[in-house]
């Protein structure tokens, strides 16, 4: 099988598997990025969104070949504890979580949404996350949380 | 040297100090915990028991958590029981460990023990450092002693950590992606399997055609089978995971008995053979001379916990020692279980909790560890990963039951009950692993483990008699309990239990009942509710949701009100909703209003509470467990849906009184019960037409306005 390239998190990187193979099972078992989560395989849950290309993306049932020489973008690629995405740390501000297993999906969704609409209303950020599943019921939070980093991200372009 | 009779009942399962606290370096604490984050943020409020009571910052404390090798042993993280017991049993630990280095101290320096105290782990007299800490001093305390519950604990007018609002402690790991579930171990040589799952208890192997699965495999995989119980294991997970979900297609099954899909509704339990039991006074057996009398039946399907990610467990055996690695509820009973399903001492076996997706009750985790451990004890020193896969969540969880609920009362002359019963159909609601059943590995193994039989926990709390007994003022109220021993599906606990449809059912009775005597219904309740607190929770419900008694009912916005104090003897919740429903239910607002007690963090207490609200309304509008002749057949979020980002309502939690010196009150699961009522009861307002039945679908608003 030749190597086939993929762009991550801003590196390129080349991956020698089954063309077949979903990317979550790439980034996760072949690339050791486990931020992304496996929540259903049937691209009904969100769990293991990411961004391709700048577009979110349940990387489940995408297939390597499909997302060759794409730009792909994972949780770790958003931001770090020393230098948060501003979701991210509106999500620490605002406590948005409990399990938090859904969160890297979310934020991902978040960050597609705020990427190409940056004043989103609270309707308009609950359909981006409908594709979403939160469990535990973070839901009022978690809106609340993408709010803020709307607002954040706005004050710092205005600066 | 034995505990103190006195002593909580964890602290007298568990004396040994140094099983609570340790001193193992400079400016460090390890503090250890037999509860497990499960979601619900339980570690920080440990933390800040702990960090309060030893008086040193919350930073230097190191938490181990739910680990047979290391920390104390507290059965299962469940019931809401965490803060209630655990938390209290933690706290006079801590406190009797700062005790005895302030009464070492005072002796050893000639201090009076009462000028002493402690600052962030430093011995203080007068105010004034003394130079000596826990550290300095921690080699001249034995910790390896029971305690005796003799030391104080801190006053709540000293608090400066309790009662505060502190982040989670887990939270940051899960916003930047690290590694922080089960799902995400790995292990040096790590084998990934999938279990092909026994359809029945009792099913046998007729034929599997292994050779169609090696030629669909894109990889080299390898077949685990011993007598019923069959894997498939391979390095590459893809490749396993995509022979599994082919794998019941290729192997033939004998003893699969059809189930009755009609089953899924709950009324053919009222056909069922049962085990009945009555609590309270008995039941007059004539109509009360006079008395006006009322009587409604209310149903739920079987409900699944749907954690967002199918269950996951590893193990390893080597050198006579088998680890194993779990999101289950309670390490030392999974320990207990695995040890009778592999005949092994149970001192061979360390079970270790790593966080898994939220947990709502009895899932699949302790299945998926056993899984794991049955596979690492016939392959030792390859560790093994078993993921389950989403289906196999659906289709094998224990759910929990479907359940019947008819109340009748006797009214007095002003529409208020006399006498009242709650009669309530249910299959169990407790099958965890304890006798070394209940693990469906080892029911697909040789010699399986007979079924565990039947059982209702003791009332209260009670486990399908939960909350069947109304708080209010009733003369005569009593419990008639029917358990169902067979169900067509395995069942277990859900967060709340019975309550939620006894609640359901008491809450929508008592908007019947007001009605009928034309009365408010948060008037009526407050009328025949003498419980201060309680009274409390409701006005406070009413004030913050601006209640307003006599608007019209049928015009497509309603508004109800449930309450219940949880298990009668955890916290008290009032909820309000309001709804609009035209074709289908729209929940638009939530109010809550809950008395706890004392409560550790407020702002992890309020998110458990929104947490259990939508969990709440996803079940009351929208979960029921599908079945045809195979069994469950919502196998996926589009035949099980649950409430989304656009679905979920605003939401105001306030606590009543949350800083009073008070003991702390259960709450992760207080707010379920309140929330399906005060919705049931809105969307009764709305219609001007009652729906008995959950989950209330468009089907069953239709069906209701027909029989209106």
């Amino acid at each position: 099988m030749p190597p086939i390239p993929l762009v991550v998190n801003g590196r390129e990187v080349s991956v020698s598997a089954d063309p077949d193979t979903p990317l979550l099972d790439i980034l996760r078992n072949h690339l050791g990025l486990k931020g992304t989560k496996f929540g259903c395989g049937q691209e009904q849950c969100g769990c293991c969104m990411v961004l391709i290309d700048g577009n979110p993306e349940k990387s489940c049932g995408k297939a390597l070949a499909v997302v060759a020489g794409k730009h792909i973008v994972t949780i770790e690629g958003m931001g770090t504890p020393d230098r948060p995405h501003p979701l991210q740390q509106a999500f620490l501000d605002e406590q948005a979580g409990q399990c938090g297993y859904c969160l890297p999906g979310i934020l991902i969704s978040a960050k597609g949404l705020l990427d190409r609409s940056p004043s989103p209303s609270r309707a308009q950020i609950a359909a981006a996350l409908d594709d979403n599943i939160c469990r535990c019921g973070s839901h009022i939070r978690i809106l609340r949380a993408v709010e803020r980093a709307a607002r954040v991200i706005r004050e710092g372009a205005d600066r | 040297m034995s505990a103190s009779p006195g002593l909580p009942p964890l602290l007298t399962a568990n004396p040994r100090l140094g099983r609570w606290v340790q001193f193992p370096a400079p400016g460090r604490v390890t503090v250890s915990t037999g509860r497990v984050e499960i979601g619900q943020g339980v570690l920080t409020a440990m933390l800040q028991i702990a960090a309060e009571e030893l008086d040193v910052a919350p930073e230097r404390i190191l938490l181990q958590t739910g680990d047979t090798d290391l920390t104390p042993n507290e059965g299962y993280t469940a019931g809401s029981q965490s803060i209630q017991f655990g938390g209290v049993a933690l706290r006079l630990a801590c406190a009797e460990v700062r005790g005895l280095f302030l009464d070492h101290a005072a002796a050893a320096f000639g201090y009076s023990r009462g000028d002493l105290s402690v600052r962030d782990g430093a011995i203080i007299r007068r105010g004034a450092p003394t130079g000596h800490d826990y550290w300095s001093l921690a080699a001249t305390v034995d910790l390896r002693r029971n305690a005796t519950g003799g030391s104080r604990t801190k006053s709540i007018s000293d608090y400066h950590v309790v009662g505060q609002n502190a982040p989670r402690i887990d939270l940051s790991a899960k916003v930047f992606g690290e590694p922080a579930f089960i799902h995400d171990m790995v292990l040096d040589g790590i084998v990934h399997a999938r279990v092909v799952r026994q359809p029945r208890r009792d099913a046998t192997i007729a034929r599997i055609d292994e050779a169609a699965l090696r030629r669909a495999a894109k990889g080299p995989i390898e077949f685990v089978r011993d007598a019923n119980f069959l894997a498939i294991l391979g390095e590459d997970e893809t490749v396993v995971e995509a022979v599994a979900a082919i794998a019941p297609n290729h192997v033939v099954w004998d003893g699969v008995d059809a189930i009755n899909p009609l089953q899924e509704e709950a009324r053919w339990l009222l056909q069922r053979p049962s085990i009945d039991r009555a609590i309270g006074p008995p039941e007059p057996s004539e109509t009360m001379p006079g008395l006006r009398r009322h009587e409604a039946t209310y149903t739920r399907m079987h409900i699944a916990h749907a954690s967002v990610a199918p269950s996951c467990g590893l193990a390893l055996y080597r050198n006579g020692h088998l680890q194993v690695w779990t999101h289950s509820q309670g390490v030392y009973p999974l320990r207990d279980a695995l040890a009778r399903t592999l005949d092994l001492d149970p001192a061979a076996i360390s079970v270790r909790h790593v966080q898994g997706p939220g947990c709502y009750g009895h899932n699949s985790a302790d299945d998926a560890a056993a899984d794991a451990a049955v596979i690492a004890f016939r392959n030792p020193d390859r560790p093994v990963k078993v993921r389950w896969r989403r289906e196999e969540e659906f289709g094998f969880e224990p759910v929990s039951p479907a359940m019947v609920v008819t109340v009748r009362a006797a009214l007095d002359g002003a529409g208020r009950p006399a006498d009242w019963t709650t009669e309530i159909w249910s299959g169990r609601h407790t099958s965890r692993p304890g006798s070394g059943g209940n693990l469906l590995a080892a029911e697909a193994l040789p010699d399986p483990p007979p079924a565990a039989p039947a059982v209702e926990s003791g009332y209260p709390p009670g486990a399908g008699t939960r909350n069947g007994e109304p708080l209010y003022d009733f003369a005569a109220k009593r419990i008639v309990h029917h358990l169902i021993a067979g169900t067509p599906v395995r069942t277990s606990s859900l967060r709340g239990l019975g309550a939620t449809l006894n609640v359901y059912a008491i809450e929508s009775f008592m908007d019947e009942l007001a009605e009928q005597a034309g009365m408010d219904s948060v008037a009526y309740r407050l009328s025949k509710l003498s419980d201060a607190r309680a009274r409390a929770v409701v006005q406070h419900a009413a004030r913050l949701s601006e209640w307003k008694a006599g608007t019209p009912s049928g015009t497509g916005r309603g508004r109800g009100l449930g309450f219940a104090r949880y298990k009668n003897m955890a916290a008290y919740a009032a909820v309000v909703a309001e709804v609009e429903v035209d074709e289908a239910v729209h929940l638009l607002r939530v109010w809550c209003a809950a008395d706890a007690g004392l409560v550790i963090n407020p702002d992890g207490a309020i998110n458990q509470l929104e947490g259990g609200i939508i969990q709440a309304a996803s079940w009351a509008l929208k979960e029921g467990v599908r079945l045809d002749s195979n069994g469950i057949s919502s196998r996926d979020w589009e035949s099980y849906p649950v409430l989304r980002f656009s679905e979920v309502p605003d939401i105001t939690v306030e606590f009543v009184d949350a800083t009073a010196d008070r003991p702390c009150l259960g709450l992760g699961e207080a707010a379920g019960g309140p929330t399906v009522a005060a919705i049931g009861n809105a969307v009764a307002h709305a219609l001007g037409a009652r729906v008995r039945d959950l989950p209330l679908t468009r089907e069953r608003l239709m069906a209701a306005l027909l029989r209106a």
